[in-house]
């Protein structure tokens, strides 16, 4: 194969009731950004390079969790964070606690490059920030009134459910049985917004680029800090492969998920569909996660063990696909 | 097969000509720690717990780099960062960015088992250890608060000061290098200062498996620096397999998977512990970055360096026991 491929997420895990409206939403969002991905690669624009415009894009509109629109933690605040990782050199970036950053993919891509450190956090992060120049804003500014409605819920949950980590044992399908609605990590699916977003790119020259960014979860302790920006976890790119993960951020830690398919691939020769699978499949246990990945080759794939996935995926030789469902 | 236990504190560019009131005082201490993990594995503690009690150890020895003894901020404060993670069911807990909890270490512990989290941070961190002492008593379950003036030692201070007067950390990554190559670390003014992390390995006669990994982080670092230490898969890794402690140049552990690429190369290409340890640092970081300590479940124990030393120790139930600093030693 090679030329370029291209793959976008906005998070694992969908509630099965999603209005369509909302799907056909997210599925036009997910279609302008892999539009703008593409555009970007057919001028050779280096796979880094456009993972960041593509997250930006998603972080700039409301829609997912993740800069406008992030979740809130359980004070009613935003704390957003992000990783950037480039294939060639495994150079990365992440940062985490960021209340004011309008964007914090580029942050976290200042942090590799501006910054003798990799990972830049709470208030150091946006002193950062501010030294660098970026654009900040309020905090209100990230806030939606949807979410403020969704938290409100959470804690309505939180006070019925004795142990977040014993989730709700549920079957659901799709469209029906609005009494058992599906739980990510406790929380029932239509409040918990998992919608992290990412993206993944191998250019035409066959670098691999990945990035990941998130407002986290909803109702989340302050400092909490998920998988989205931990190096391996959330994001992960080397010269074979560029991933980033979506779903329950425990779960996504705990198998070192980004990594996972990436060092499959490496160590045991296994194609990026081979990889994908296998990880999905055998290192998520009782957790429920995504992810988007693409190769050297200029392959894309995907992967993911609950009911949905926003995701978007193209390729050089025409390919395009939008979708949510299996 | 036994069980067995490894210690370190800190992987760098330890000088041969270390002076020997620098020497002496830490080989004690891990000689010291050592012992406590050993009376730990000898009376049936579960390898977890006995990560966090000689972890808590070296945190409150003076002389390494975590807890009381931490490297400074650029702004003379302390940001301590720890994480701990179980083979058998892959719990893990993590923290960055404290201020006042003496044992960084047990937090992270208290974050694995009390909260539905895995990582806490900054103010949400010591808050959250607030609340659990308030909630309880004065020290709840090894977590207990001081003024941060208990941390900071008069070597650190001064350390912070040649390090501003050097502008190490400008320095050394200014000059980057952009590829894998093998420029080995700029050795510094008072010749310890690239001191790091502390951290235990352990596996139990049943092949259970820990480890728990803790630090201050970089001499000047950034305040809000996170480096490889609370990154799950970078500083501290435990499965079924084995277990990993890393320490070094916290960017390139990070960039390198290093616990995870151990226990990877075991699993995906059958190599031993041995063989994996020495290909994730020999062959896959570059020199002078990384140290690391690590354990299997057949009771195996290595240590790997590619620094001029690593402030290190082991022990195994057939009795053998080790203290050393400089060159590579590995069992066999």
């Amino acid at each position: 194969m090679g030329g370029w491929a291209i793959a976008v997420h906005g998070g694992a895990g969908v509630d099965p009731n999603l209005p369509l409206h909302r799907q056909e939403e997210a599925k036009q969002l997910l279609t302008r950004c892999l539009n703008l991905g593409i555009s970007a690669l057919n001028s050779n624009l280096p796979a880094i390079d456009v993972v960041e415009l593509i997250v930006r894009e998603l972080e700039t509109d409301p829609l997912f969790n993740s800069g406008r629109g992030s979740a809130l933690t359980e004070k009613g605040t935003v704390e957003m964070e992000a990783s950037i990782m480039d294939g060639p050199k495994r150079r990365c970036g992440a940062v985490s606690g960021l209340t004011t950053v309008k964007n914090p993919v580029s942050l976290a891509r200042l942090v590799m490059e501006k910054s003798p450190h990799s990972y830049l956090a709470f208030s150091g992060a946006e002193d950062f920030a501010r030294q660098q120049g970026v654009e900040v804003v309020d905090n209100e500014y990230f806030i939606t009134p949807e979410n403020v409605g969704m938290l409100k819920l959470a804690k309505e949950a939180n006070a019925i459910l004795f142990d977040y980590r014993i989730p709700n044992g549920c079957e659901t399908t799709c469209g029906a049985n609005v009494e058992s609605p599906l739980h990510m990590n406790g929380l029932p699916i239509s409040v918990y917004a998992p919608e992290t977003v990412g993206c993944v790119v191998v250019d035409r020259e066959g670098r691999c680029a990945a990035a990941t960014s998130t407002g986290g979860l909803m109702n989340k302790m302050a400092g909490r800090i998920g998988d989205s920006p931990l190096i391996g976890s959330g994001t992960y790119a080397c010269d074979l492969c560029g991933v980033s993960c979506t779903g329950e951020g425990e779960a996504i830690i705990r198998a070192t998920l980004a990594r996972e398919v990436a060092a499959v691939m490496e160590y045991k020769g296994l194609g990026l569909q081979e990889a994908v699978d296998f990880c999905i499949k055998t290192r998520l246990d009782d957790g429920k996660a995504g992810l988007i990945a693409v190769s050297k080759n200029g392959e894309v794939a995907y992967g993911f063990n609950c009911n949905g996935m926003f995701r978007g995926c193209a390729t050089e030789n025409g390919f395009m696909e939008v979708g949510i469902w299996e | 097969m036994g069980w067995a236990i490894a210690v370190h504190g800190g992987a760098g560019d330890i000088s041969r000509s270390l002076p020997h009131d620098r020497r002496q005082p830490r080989e004690e201490a891990l000689r010291h720690c050592l012992q406590i993990g050993v009376e730990a594995l000898e009376s049936n503690l579960p390898p977890l717990d006995v990560v966090e009690l000689v972890v808590r150890e070296l945190e409150n020895i003076p002389h390494f780099n975590a807890g009381r003894g931490s490297v400074l901020t650029s702004e003379g404060t302390v940001e301590m960062e720890a994480s701990i993670m179980d083979g058998n069911t892959m719990r893990c807990g993590a923290v960055s960015g404290l201020t006042t909890v003496v044992n960084a270490v047990s937090l992270a512990r208290l974050v694995m088992e009390k909260t539905p989290h895995i990582y806490l941070a900054f103010d949400g961190a010591e808050q959250f250890a607030r609340e659990q002492i308030h909630l309880h008593c004065r020290i709840f379950q090894g977590v207990e608060i001081v003024d941060s003036s208990h941390f900071i030692t008069p070597e650190n201070v001064e350390r912070l000061k040649l390090a501003k007067e050097a502008n190490r950390v400008q320095i050394d990554y200014n000059a980057q290098p952009i590829q894998n190559d093998t420029k080995k670390e700029k050795p510094c003014a008072n010749g310890d200062s690239q001191i790091g992390t502390v951290g235990c390995v352990a596996v139990d006669s049943h092949g259970n498996l820990a480890s728990a990994t803790s630090t201050g982080g970089l001499v000047n670092k950034m305040s809000g620096r996170i480096g490889d230490t609370p990154v799950i898969g970078a500083g501290t890794y435990a499965n079924e397999l084995c277990a990993v402690s890393a320490t070094g140049k916290g960017e390139s552990i990070i960039r390198g998977t290093v616990a995870r690429d151990v226990a990877a190369l075991m699993e995906f290409k059958g190599l031993s512990l041995k063989e994996a340890a020495d290909c994730v640092v020999h062959e896959r970081t570059p020199k002078g970055t990384v140290g690391l300590i690590a354990v299997s479940a057949a009771g195996e124990v290595v240590m790997s360096f590619n620094t001029t030393g690593m402030f290190r120790g082991f022990a195994t139930e057939d009795g053998y026991s080790e203290v050393a600093i400089w060159s590579d030693a590995q069992v066999e």
